[in-house]
């Protein structure tokens, strides 16, 4: 893309898209939102990023791969059904735990971190796929 | 409602269908999305539009204080509109390596698996 | 019942099993000398079983076995009566006589080992249909004997010819397999009963049954495919493709034998009957007649013993369903004296072969002095066969003729087809073990020798049991015939045929059978050169009706796949909706299932605009030409199609729903720039208006049946029950996403991995691209931990 605007907008723009796809996985339990919802805006915000500044750019901000990402992403899945096997439940079932930390009561819950491995696969897998997509562009 | 959502998937459908029928690729990757939405259309419709309050509890409730929307067919769709999307990309990939590779969008020309001349197999032993 | 008194018959079953397993090993290690030690399996075996003749032959059958699928009433059991010891003394002896006389036949051969391991996991299945009680396990076993009788006929599998036979035995006797398993299945509807112990207790409630015909007709064919009763025997024949070993062991003494055994098995049950005593006799004559005769037109002695074979088998058949108890006992002392001396005669043509390097007898002679113990043993096989005394031929013949003989006209008939196909078969025994080794050497065979021990150790020892067998008949009556006859026969039987002169009407048609037979071996070039242009003038026969069968097979598989499978997408997909079409709007038309018409929904006018987006975003689509407009309608008809979800309560569809086509609309455009090609419609009208009409149909039948659905009454219970719990038990206040994540989260995690692997996908795709252009060229992301 050539438009020196939108070059020097994207990154800001997708920052604040990142931060707001968080914001809308960690309320995703109580109001409309959650991972797949929060990964898809995540995604985007990486496909527009990829457009503003190469794919290049966006793989070294990645620090890791897309895939690598969506990998850890499902395992954090697993792992958080598999946490109730030791517990005696059912693969899968929630497990709840309200710690409080500096005197707020924290929600913690195994669906959370479900959602959150939800949340990383589909940013993973749709970043991998766009930035892809993306690359034909030099070829 | 669900009156006119039956009629608007019918309109879906038949799109699909005919964009489907087409021989070529470009073609059958647009009815692929039409599919898509009119398979979660349906999905939808056949949970009854009864209520068109979010299925959300309010702050304090246990359970919704009205009718609220049916979140099962929701939940069922939500998760099929991003793999519908995952396999649409997919697709779209398929078609433009095949297309690079073979030169044509022709599915009529893209006789790699089935080649069109197919002699009798061998009929020793 | 018990498994204590039993156990060690489960080692008869086992010990070959055990052996195959060894046998590549062993004779990797020991090469041709590994017949010893394997031919120790089977002798363990037949020491097992004859251990265990003493309660058999006083008439106490042996049950043993396990559950095996109890749901289904089906076992793993088996049965040693008089039949199946007899049976199985005769798998296991010639057995180790065949393991070690292949040692010889085979040595040197590279397949060696598995060879041995073939003709031991064959061994394995015979001894075990033998045994077998319940009826799925004697079916397991009938086809493990098919498959292992494919495997030992191919072995050879580098020439066509022996591929051929292979194939054909197994299409064949595979064929009645089928059949078997149906007549089985059939027995246990009709009777309910699953075991042999069972059904040959209650024969009356099957023959009275009224499947007894289609049982009877199932069970026939499976014995006549398996034991070559005309026309199924053209694959004996052919089956002699596989090395002598084989049809020593398999197309001679045992296999073969397998459909007999089965109609022997299962006489008391099924036997009896008028349709039992016509379709017997009536194929088993025929096939006698068939196979002596065309036995006398080979050249090549295995072919010979081959149709000679054939010939017995139907000889066997006819005796089982001539219906006298003599007849039955001419049977069984039948069976046992030709698996002795054919599976010699066997053996012998294969060291002819050995010695001499050639089987046709026009090209063979006096070889008696280079190889006299292989002329002996011919000699003790021919005489046998030809019913000479004293051999044990000549008792089976005896025998026969004393339960034909009559002087009724079925009686006659009989009688006359066994002394025809005697006599025949005399003169083919001795055409075989004389022709070769007497009259002059001719120069074409250089330097005939004498086999190794390992080749004539077999043949002499059955020749030579043969003849103790006959000499101490009484013993062997009482411990092998008579238990045989009387399982056969149902009851107890008594057979007293000894090595002695009565005169009487048997003693008359023998010497009448000796004196032919002798005539036909004198004629024998004139016969053969009769019998061969008679073969040539009928020109087509069961065997190249097998071709061409397996031919049209291949033509019909060919066309119909061609008419499946043209090859074209469109031509699928029009296949696929159709259905789908009719799937959805025949039933509902014809069960009276349409929705009621309804009238024009009352809708807000925010409504009526985003259904109108939605739609119109759909037929813009359709017609447009131009591939912004294409993807730009793409994107109006998904957010249309967003809108909708938001304003009927369901805010994360929706958002979902944008994100969504967000982002197809942007990678389409991605691929679209890159992919040069218009996006409007190429049909022709001709193409047009069928696929409207099909897109019609489906579009319809679709929303018809949504309507329909709406229409009734909606069952809420499953949604209740989220909307009710979703706080109490998840602790949610977002009723879809608990359901997403914790509810139905096992569903979420199958759709992650799913997207997960369509990533994937879509990376190797593109990497194969990227592979074949520039393989120098790595992504260095692409390597990042």
């Amino acid at each position: 893309m050539k438009s020196i605007i939108f070059r020097f907008t994207a990154p800001y723009l997708s920052v604040l898209m990142l931060v707001f796809s968080v914001f809308v996985l960690l309320r995703g339990h109580n109001e409309p939102g959650g991972g797949f919802i929060g990964g898809l805006i995540a995604a985007s915000a990486f496909a527009i990023y990829g457009i503003a500044a190469g794919v290049a750019s966006v793989r070294r901000a990645l620090t890791f791969h897309p895939m690598a990402i969506a990998a850890s992403g499902l395992v954090l899945a697993v792992l958080s059904g598999v946490l109730s096997l030791p517990l005696g439940d059912r693969f899968l079932t929630a497990q709840w735990a309200f710690p409080k930390i500096f005197g707020e009561e924290l929600a913690l819950s195994t669906p959370l971190f479900f959602d959150i491995g939800v949340y990383l696969v589909v940013t993973g897998a749709i970043t991998s796929i766009a930035l892809a997509l993306e690359e034909r562009d030099h070829d | 409602m669900e009156v006119a959502l039956s009629a608007l998937v019918a309109l879906f459908f038949g799109a699909a269908v005919y964009l489907l029928l087409s021989k070529h690729i470009i073609r059958m990757l647009l009815g692929m999305v039409f599919l898509g939405n009119a398979v979660n259309l349906l999905i939808f419709t056949t949970g009854r539009v009864a209520s068109v309050a979010p299925p959300v509890i309010p702050e304090g409730a246990t359970v919704p204080p009205d009718a609220v929307a049916n979140p099962l067919p929701q939940a069922l769709i939500l998760t099929a509109i991003v793999i519908s999307f995952s396999f649409f990309a997919f697709l779209l990939v398929l078609a433009y390596r095949a297309y690079q590779d073979i030169g044509t969008d022709d599915t009529d020309k893209m006789r790699l698996a089935e080649p069109e001349e197919r002699g009798l197999p061998p009929l020793g032993y | 019942m018990t498994a204590t008194d039993t156990g060690p018959l489960f080692l008869v079953l086992l010990f070959p099993l055990l052996a195959a397993a060894l046998a590549p090993l062993l004779t990797s290690a020991l090469g041709h000398r590994a017949a010893w030690p394997l031919a120790l399996a089977p002798a363990a075996a037949f020491a097992i079983v004859a251990a265990n003749g003493g309660g058999v032959s006083a008439g106490q059958p042996l049950l043993f076995g396990f559950d095996w699928i109890p749901s289904l009433g089906i076992r793993f059991s088996f049965r040693l009566d008089g039949l199946s010891f007899a049976f199985a003394l005769l798998v296991t002896g010639i057995g180790a006589a065949v393991v070690l006389y292949a040692g010889g036949y085979l040595k040197g051969h590279p397949g060696q080992g598995r060879f041995f391991s073939f003709i031991l996991m064959f061994m394995a299945a015979m001894v075990g249909l033998v045994l077998a009680d319940d009826l799925m396990t004697l079916l397991v076993y009938w086809e493990l004997t098919s498959i292992t009788s494919f495997l030992l006929i191919g072995f050879d599998h580098e020439r066509e010819r022996a591929r051929r036979g292979a194939i054909q035995a197994l299409v064949i006797t595979g064929g009645g397999g089928l059949a078997l398993m149906a007549g089985l299945i059939l027995i246990r509807w009709a009777t309910g009963l699953s075991s042999m112990s069972e059904i040959l207790g209650s024969g009356e409630a099957l023959r009275q049954s009224a499947y007894y015909v289609p049982v009877l007709a199932l069970i026939l064919v499976a014995a006549f495919t398996k034991s070559a009763q005309v026309p199924f025997h053209v694959w004996l024949p052919n089956a002699m493709e596989a090395p002598t070993p084989v049809s020593a062991y398999l197309h001679s003494a045992t296999m073969v034998k397998a459909g007999v055994y089965l109609l022997m098995r299962l006489n008391p049950a099924l036997g009896d009957t008028a349709a039992w005593e016509t379709i017997l006799p009536l194929f088993g004559g025929a096939t006698l007649i068939t196979g002596a005769l065309l036995a006398l037109a080979q050249t090549d002695m295995k072919l010979i013993l081959a149709y000679t074979t054939v010939a017995s088998l139907g000889l066997m058949i006819m005796l089982i369903g001539a219906g006298s108890e003599t007849a039955v006992e001419g049977a069984v002392l039948y069976l046992l004296a030709h698996a002795l001396f054919k599976g010699g005669l066997f053996m012998v043509a294969g060291s002819v072969d050995h010695g001499a390097g050639t089987r046709d007898l026009t090209a063979l002679g006096g070889l008696r002095r280079a190889m006299p113990i292989t002329f002996a043993a011919a000699l003790l096989g021919a005489l046998s066969m030809g019913g000479l005394p004293p051999f044990f031929g000549f008792l089976a013949k005896e025998e026969t003729y004393s339960g034909l003989a009559g002087l009724d006209t079925r009686a006659l008939i009989l009688t006359g087809v066994a002394v025809a196909g005697n006599a025949l078969m005399f003169s083919a025994a001795f055409l075989v073990a004389l022709k070769p080794f007497l009259g002059k050497q001719p120069e074409t065979i250089h330097h005939p020798h004498e086999g190794p021990v390992l080749l004539w150790i077999g043949p002499m020892t059955l020749g030579l049991v043969g003849l103790v067998a006959a000499l101490g008949a009484s013993f062997t009556h009482h411990v092998v015939s008579s238990p045989m006859a009387s399982a056969v026969m149902g009851e107890a039987v008594d057979i007293h045929a000894v090595i002695a002169f009565h005169w009487g009407v048997p003693l008359m048609l023998s010497l009448l059978t000796v004196g032919l037979g002798i005539a036909l071996y004198l004629a024998a070039g004139p016969v053969r050169a009769v019998l061969q242009k008679a073969v040539t003038g009928v020109g087509w026969g069961p065997d190249r009706g097998f071709d061409q069968a397996m031919g049209g097979l291949v033509r019909l598989a060919f066309s119909v796949t061609r008419w499946l499978q043209s090859g074209r997408l469109d031509f699928y997909m029009t296949t696929v909706f159709v259905i789908v079409a009719a799937a959805l709007l025949l039933p509902m038309i014809a069960f009276g299932g349409l929705p009621t018409v309804p009238g024009v929904p009352a809708l807000e006018f925010y409504e009526w605009t985003v259904l109108f987006m939605a739609a119109a975003g759909v037929i813009l689509v359709l017609i447009t030409r131009n591939r912004l407009t294409a993807i730009v309608s793409l994107g109006v008809q998904g957010f249309g199609v967003a809108l909708l979800f938001m304003f009927m309560g369901a805010p994360d569809l929706s958002f979902t729903q944008f994100m969504v086509e967000t982002l197809s609309v942007v990678i389409l455009a991605l691929v679209m720039t890159r992919l040069r090609v218009a996006v409007d419609d190429h049909r022709p009208w001709i193409q047009v208006v069928p696929d409207a009409t099909i897109a019609v149909a489906a579009g319809a039948g679709f929303g018809l049946l949504l309507l329909a659905v709406t229409q009734m009454p909606f069952n809420a219970a499953l949604s209740d029950f989220f909307i009710r719990h979703s706080y109490a038990i998840a602790h949610g206040h977002n009723i879809v996403n608990v359901i997403i994540v914790d509810f139905r989260g096992i569903d979420t995690m199958g759709e992650i991995g799913v997207v997960m692997v369509t990533g994937l996908a879509i990376l190797a795709l593109i990497r194969i691209r990227v592979g074949r252009r520039a393989p120098a060229m790595p992504d260095p992301t692409e390597t990042t931990p």
